[in-house]
């Protein structure tokens, strides 16, 4: 009798335990997640300053604004997931190209507010990449837990569901629009 | 990871429990052959649990201290806030403090008894002598330390390491300059010529045992942070070729100490070859780390 009362114990306790692991992952994934759009939002913020002061050297090299400034607005209104995507890859390649353009120009390279801001845009761009991987990590942990057992029994009853990679292959595969 | 982390807490509090114990245990020696007596080991117990509550709180700031390290301003040092920043997020951790110390040496360590007290500290020569990806590959693996807990553990060892090695100096001192009780307790001469002779032992050989004790701890650690932190950087190279330059400057770190080289990415304390510093060495064989690295 103690024995079976024992057993029932140990078995809510693991459920409970379990279940709250769980739990405990996909609010890390959640939270991953929100790292990324963290960091984004921070390279967009960069923008007005940046082109304000590439402007001042390299006021007609207007097709480069123009490339940053409509990424930077498409990535604004951008309403699903994927557009949010593709607006910023756009932005990433616009912003290679403004980069590309400022060698011509040693008096903007030497410029101290640029070179910060060239700076501040390397330090987001590369926390931009480990927030995606933070996040993938997070989430190959959490599939781990819920597909392996005992704990995907858990996983199954209160129905955990399957959580995706961030893939920037799938991303760059859309189509890019190029406008001239 | 998980392992990592729950099995550094437990050692830990292991390492707490038997350096109060070791110390205690060396009080007893002492009250029983000294005129002492019992107030020996309390004296000691007091000590030993005074410092170990102690230096679980400020342990990081007493050894930020002693490697005169100064907090770093980001203005200052905008790269290694983004690396620290970005490394910390691919971490999952917050970001830690940040501070500098001003030798041409190139090193690093990180201390904290938790990831949200911690700190990196980064020399001047480590920021003037490696390039981007090696400076992120160091980083890499000092956030891991931080990630895993070592830096609990490490630091820990820096204070009771010391304290132990305090403690036996006082004795030694008492033993050469008197307090011997003049007549043996309960008539046992020889049991009281044995205590005496076992209390010098030890009193001899605890620093000793104290080093063994941070070594055994500390080098299979230098291994795993070299393995994470590449996890976190994706790049083992980096780290590589920064282990490489770092080994390869010559220059001794000033501010580096037997107590804190254990800290430190690379051993601080050059020019000591030879097979015993070898067998005494709190890191691995830089040769051995690459080649682990380049391996991956």
């Amino acid at each position: 009798m103690i024995i079976i009362l024992a057993l029932i114990v140990v078995i809510i306790a693991w459920v409970i335990i379990t279940y709250n692991s769980l739990i405990q992952f996909r609010n890390r994934i959640e939270n991953a997640w929100s790292q990324i759009d963290v960091q984004l939002k921070r390279r967009v913020d960069l923008i007005p300053n940046l082109i304000e002061t590439v402007k001042g050297y390299a006021g007609h090299e207007k097709e480069v604004f123009q490339k940053v400034t409509e990424a930077r607005s498409a990535l604004q209104n951008a309403k699903s997931v994927g557009a949010n995507a593709e607006a910023n890859n756009m932005l990433t390649g616009a912003l290679k190209t403004l980069f590309a353009v400022a060698e011509a120009y040693p008096e903007l390279k030497a410029n101290e507010n640029f070179m910060m801001l060239q700076e501040e845009l390397a330090g987001v761009e590369s926390k931009i990449a480990y927030s995606r991987q933070f996040y993938n990590d997070t989430v190959l942990k959490y599939d781990n837990k819920r597909e392996m057992f005992p704990s995907n029994v858990i996983a199954g009853m209160f129905s955990f569901k399957e959580r995706e990679y961030f893939e920037i292959e799938e991303a760059e595969k859309g189509p890019v629009k190029v406008q001239f | 990871m998980w392992e990592q982390i729950s099995s550094n807490k437990v050692k830990s509090g292991f390492l707490v429990g038997i350096f109060i114990i070791f110390v205690v245990f060396l009080g007893w020696l002492f009250g029983r052959t000294t005129v002492w007596g019992p107030a020996a080991p309390i004296l000691a117990a007091v000590i030993a649990g005074g410092a170990a509550w102690g230096s679980y709180y400020n342990s990081d700031r007493m050894v930020l201290a002693i490697s005169r390290a100064k907090p770093a301003e980001k203005e200052d040092h905008p790269h290694l806030y983004h690396s620290v920043e970005g490394l910390a997020i691919a971490a999952g951790i917050p970001t830690p403090k940040l501070y500098i110390i001003d030798d041409t040496a190139p090193n690093a360590f990180a201390t904290g008894r938790n990831p949200e007290h911690a700190a990196i500290a980064v020399t001047t020569g480590l920021l003037q002598k490696l390039n981007r990806v090696e400076l992120e590959g160091v980083i890499g693996h000092e956030m891991s330390h931080i990630a895993n807990y070592d830096t609990l553990l490490m630091t820990l060892t820096v204070v009771m390491v010391g304290t132990v090695a305090l403690v036996s100096d006082w004795m030694l001192r008492s033993f050469l300059w008197g307090g011997r009780r003049r007549k043996s307790s309960s008539g046992g001469g020889q049991v009281g010529m044995v205590l005496l002779v076992v209390a010098l032992v030890l009193a001899v050989l605890s620093p000793l045992i104290a080093q063994l004790i941070k070594l055994a701890i500390s080098r299979r650690r230098e291994f795993l942070a070299d393995a994470n932190g590449a996890l976190l950087t994706r790049y083992p190279e980096g780290l590589a070729s920064a282990l490489e330059t770092i080994s390869s400057d010559r220059e001794p770190l000033e501010v580096a100490n037997k107590a804190t080289a254990h800290l430190y990415i690379l051993n601080p304390l050059k020019g000591q070859k030879g097979a015993f510093n070898k067998l005494f060495s709190t890191h691995p064989p830089m040769e051995q780390r690459v080649a682990l690295l380049r391996e991956m």
